[in-house]
This record gives structure tokens, sequence and C-alpha cells, in this order.
């Protein structure tokens, strides 16, 4: 019945709208957005991902990844799913803050009063962030100096504060790094530039850090604590991650089965040949794959067990599965699939990202092979 | 691509716009100093892109430039951004509408510090 409500909004208030927005916005006018937030307060699920303790709705993960399928049924719907209306959690990561930090950054974040960004990856490697990291902090007092650069980094422009990930002890690897709350407004941090790329609705940033003070009271969860906490993030972020292309693999694949009926060519519609029905037989068979393994990987979630193997399992085949269903759904529309009149063009851009973001596709399968055979493989 | 738009400044009369083509990207009017006084793009719903949006300026202001761009919305920000950077303000006839939300960039600040590194070095 949820999904149903949700699926019914996203249909009736969102996909209407889209038809006069730019087909790559990922921002709906404010009055939109004020009216379509009290709509999702009523139906009781603002606040996706916020536990309940802290205001969010109290449904678990497997209803939460059915309603990341529904929510991601429209144009904007990989990177902006309902453009925000449903909220969220953002920085996951602030709810194992102290009081103090939590005061700062969390409440002020969910009242949406302030804006945070994850800063992680860095120009020498995003995939093994333990090892690639080389930003700096170097205790001084009770400040830590920080120095470095990181790449790719959403939303730093925009953001009051940030999670900033630095290496604190060198000779530790993954055991030396700290996860530091930066307010953007301290002296050397500089948003060094814009990184344009596929996903032209949207730009990542790059930072770079000059001698950058951070008092210790702004350590999140320990010194050399915060490979900890990347991980963690990026293990359950894999799931509503694969949820999303799910659902616009759902939305591509519907329209490609209509399409397919009433479109005609030499005399017959495109749903009589056999190599239409083998490409939304396949399709079907990606759609299904993709959403037994997350659905899988959530059930695991919320009885607590562990769940890394089959959330990277998740991660691979939605976003491998997608992006052949996208292909396909953007193949049988003809010419009509590449223009911006359809939304095929934007998520087979969008959808391209997807194989790299939260972890490349190489990297889930080392997820993978690694529990398969027991041990580390390096 | 640079950061900023550096395209000689262009006459903004109809010979001149009927040439342009029809494509998706931003553009920038300047006044007679050839100060930038608006920012704009040419979205996928601009009728005849480019061409078409600068068609109805014609007369508004004397020059122009343009950069075909299909990333569009990323490019337009990123040059209101940049001139911000520049000059502390946005351009004068962008609408506090079409400013509102955007990032902040060091540019300026950057440059300070790499002219510093350099003489100190």
């Amino acid at each position: 019945m949820l999904v149903r409500m949700v699926r019914r909004f996203v249909r009736e208030e969102i996909v209407p709208l889209e038809l006069d927005l730019d087909p790559d916005t990922d921002e709906l006018a404010e009055e939109d957005s004020i009216r379509l937030k009290a709509i999702v307060q009523s139906m009781g699920l603002f606040g996706l991902g916020i536990p309940e303790e802290y205001g969010g709705p109290d449904i678990d993960m497997v209803t939460q990844t059915l309603i990341s399928m529904e929510i991601s049924q429209h144009r904007a719907g990989l990177y902006a799913p309902c453009y925000g209306v449903f909220g969220g959690a953002g920085l996951a990561q602030l709810f194992e803050s102290s009081d103090a930090q939590k005061e700062s950054y969390l409440y002020p974040t969910l009242r949406g009063e302030k804006r945070g960004f994850f800063g992680l990856t860095e120009p020498s490697g995003g995939s093994d962030p333990a090892r690639a990291i080389q930003t700096r902090a170097v205790r001084d007092g009770d400040d830590w100096v920080i120095n470095g650069s990181k790449i790719f980094i959403s939303g730093a422009d925009r953001a009051d504060f940030g999670l900033v990930f630095a290496r604190t002890s060198p000779d530790k690897g993954r055991g030396g790094v700290t996860c530091f709350i930066v307010d953007t407004d301290t002296p050397g941090f500089y948003v060094r530039r814009i990184v344009h790329t596929l996903r032209s609705a949207h730009y990542a940033t790059e930072l770079q850090f000059e001698d950058m003070r951070v008092p210790h009271a702004n350590v999140l969860g320990g010194v050399n604590k915060g490979f900890a906490i990347a991980n963690d993030r990026l293990s359950r972020q894999r799931i509503p991650y694969s949820a999303g292309c799910i659902g616009v693999a759902i939305k591509a694949h519907e329209m490609a089965v209509e399409y397919s009926k009433i479109r005609e060519t030499f005399g017959a519609p495109l749903s009589s040949r056999q190599s239409i029905q083998w490409m939304l037989v396949d399709n079907e068979i990606d759609i299904q794959q993709a959403r037994w393994a997350t659905l899988e990987a959530a059930d695991l979630a919320d009885k607590g067990l562990p769940f890394r193997k089959q959330a990277a399992m998740a991660k691979l085949v939605s976003t491998e599965g997608a992006s052949r269903v996208v292909d396909r759904s953007m193949q049988i529309h003809g010419g009509y699939g590449v223009t911006k009149d359809f939304p095929f063009e934007r998520w087979y851009r969008e959808m391209r990202i997807r194989r790299i973001g939260e972890g490349p596709s190489e990297v889930q399968r080392h997820i993978i092979a690694r529990d398969i055979l027991g041990s580390s493989l390096r | 691509m640079g950061v900023r738009l550096k395209k000689p400044w262009l006459a903004l009369a109809p010979e001149l716009v009927a040439s342009l083509p029809g494509q998706l990207g931003v553009f920038q009017l300047a006044n007679e100093h050839r100060e930038v006084v608006y920012i704009g793009f040419a979205g996928a719903r601009s009728l005849f892109g480019l061409k078409g949006e600068l068609g109805h300026r014609l007369g508004k202001w004397p020059f122009f430039r343009v950069e075909v761009n299909m990333a569009y919305r990323t490019r337009y920000r990123e040059l209101l951004m940049a001139h911000f950077s520049d000059h502390g303000c946005y351009p004068t006839e962008n609408t506090a509408e079409e400013t509102a939300g955007l990032g902040r960039l060091s540019l300026t600040a950057l440059t300070k510090i790499a002219v510093k590194t350099k003489v100190g070095s």
C-alpha cells in the first residue's frame, strides 16, 4: 500500500511537472518543492533514511528500498529522486557524532539550515581510499593543520561544512586516516574548480586545503578511525544506490514495452518482431536479477546480519543491468531515444557514472571475491 | 576549455545572430565597455538554441559571445560563479532568482596563493 501510494505520487505529481522543466535540471521551483514536501510529510515519509529517533519515518530497509525504486521513476530520478522532496539522511556519519557535534552540525542539517559534503576521494584515487589518501593532518596544540586536495566532491561549493578525511598516521595504512568536520568558511579552505562530467545537471568540485586549522573537537569518531566511518557509509549506501538504478530501469523498460506495441515498421508493430521481444525479455531478466539481489541485501541489513557481499552484488548487478536496460530501451525508441524530448539520453549518460560511483564494478567484484575466498586477496 | 569565457566580443546585430548555430550552449552579453552584464544559456527547451536566445535580445546590449556546450546548465553556473569570484558580485542583469543557491569558487584567492608561492620560491 505504501509503495502504491508513492508510485501514484510520482506519476501524478512529479512526472507532469517535468513536461515543462529543462530536461537537464535537478531542481524544482521553490513553490513546487514546498508544496510537494508538504504532501510527502502528510504521507509520513519525509526524511527517508533518517533514524526514527531523529524524526525519520519508522520504516525498515526493505520498505525503504522498495520506495527508492519508485521515487527514481522519472527523468531526473537517478540522481535527484523526486527532486529531493522526500528529504533524506545526507551525511549519515553524523548520527555517530558527539553531542556537541550533533548540536552544531547534525540537528541544523536535519532542520534544513545547514548543508554538508562528503570529502573522501582524492586526485590520487578513489577506489582504494585507505591507501590513496594523501591529504595530511598534523596536530598542533588544540588544532589540526590540514594540507591537501579532494576531487569529485559534490556540493562543497554550496555547503556550510563537510566531512574531510585526512591521513594522521602516515605509516598505519587504513588505520591512519581520521575524519574531520570542517566549516567551509575556515581560512585555507578553497573550492579550486568545478569538475564537469557526463552528469550535466550537476557538477562536482575539486577542493584545496592550505594550512587549514581545524579544532581537535571537530574530529569525528576518534583519531585514526576515519576509514571505519567511510567504509560503513560506502557499504550501506550501495543498497539505495542500487534501488535508484532499478527504478530507472523499470521506467525505461515500461516505456519500451508500450512503444513497441504502438510503433509499426513494415506493416507490423515492433512488438511482433522477435529481435525486439528478446530485448524486452533481457530487460525483464536484468531488472528481476537486480531487484532480488538488492532486496536480499536490504533484508540482511534489516536483520542485523553481514550484508557487505550482498550489497556489493546488488550494486554490481543493478548498475550493469540497468545500463543494459536503458541502452536497449533507447534502441527500441530509435531516433527519438537519443533526443532530449525523451528521458533516455539523460538516463544513458547518468547510468554510465553509476558503474563507477560508490565503488566501480571491479571493486565490487573484488569485495565478492574476497568474501568467497575467505581472506584478503592482497 | 578555460573557466572564464575569453572569446572575442561580437556585435549583437541581426546578421551575426542569424549566422549562429541553433545548438545548446551558454552566452554572455556586454555593455559598450565590454563588461559582462548578463550570463545566460540556451537549453533544450530554447527554440533554435543560441540563435533563438540571442535573437530575443537584439538591441538590448551592444556585444555578445557564445560557447556551444551540451552541459549548458553546469557551464552556466560555473560562469556565474567565476564572475562572482572575480568581481564580488553577479552580472547586473542576472536576477536574484537566477543566482539563488549558487556556490562559490576560490579562483581569485588561489591565484594570489600561487603568485605568493612563486615569489617566495
